[in-house]
């Protein structure tokens, strides 16, 4: 089953919660088991607030969206993360060294643990920045 | 997010309750950590956590260290399965106190 769905977020770190509820909706539709889709939201969840976090730090409050497609091509599972904020450098993202204890620096080792590929493309002209990542299911 | 604090003794248990993500961290910490800077020990109980992101297990690194420096400790118990699962994947089982 092929699928493509998408939604607008408002970004802030109170849409979070709404960022969840409609992967979990969405992925309630493909055939896979609950552990794979509490991953996959799980990793979903860490990216929309890496953009609330990172591309819109020092941004208190803004009236600027993130918009979130999850889509499904035989068994390649896409999920792209499209905003506006500051544009990142996909050089500079590095995950803590895990025997590093401290706060942070977790959400970008949990994508990578979760997903396949993280990819950032410049192919978009309404957005700044394009995260795409992906999955065999 | 929700949450309960009972005491006994010179141990205080945090009942926490619900999600929690960088939406409220802030309201996690502003709860957890006086209860550790008193010298209090702290248990946290996670049994009705359904969901915790890395904002949260920050959280409950930051208040491990925090008891550290305090010369007390902060217990993590009854933790939920999809919680433990997060906590297993940044491989902190063997940094947390996990009661």
């Amino acid at each position: 089953m092929d699928l493509a769905e998408s939604k607008d977020f408002l970004v802030h770190t109170a849409s979070l919660k709404d960022v969840r509820v409609f992967s979990r909706e969405v992925l309630e539709k493909l055939k896979i088991n609950n552990e794979l889709k509490d991953e996959l939201v799980l990793a979903i969840a860490e990216a929309a607030q890496n953009i609330v976090k990172h591309a819109y730090k020092g941004v208190e409050n803004t009236s600027d969206h993130m918009q979130i497609k999850i889509s499904l091509k035989g068994d390649n599972l896409e999920i792209g993360f499209f905003d506006k904020g500051k544009p990142v450098v996909a050089e500079n993202i590095q995950h803590r060294k895990l025997d590093d204890i401290k706060p942070g620096g977790l959400g970008t080792f949990f994508i990578k643990q979760i997903m396949d590929d993280a990819v950032f493309k410049k192919d978009q002209q309404q957005w700044v920045n394009h995260l795409i990542l992906s999955k065999k299911i | 997010m929700s949450y309960k604090i009972t005491e006994e003794g010179n141990i205080s248990t945090v009942f926490l309750n619900g999600e929690i993500d960088m939406d409220v961290t802030e309201k996690a910490k502003e709860v957890i950590l006086p209860l550790v800077e008193s010298g209090k020990e702290v248990h946290l109980n996670l049994k009705d956590v359904s969901y915790m992101d890395s904002s949260g297990i920050s959280v409950l690194i930051e208040s491990h260290q925090k008891a550290l420096e305090n010369n007390t400790k902060v217990v993590v118990k009854e933790v939920s399965k999809s919680v433990l699962k997060v906590i297993m994947m940044a491989k902190l089982e063997q940094i947390l106190n996990l009661g």
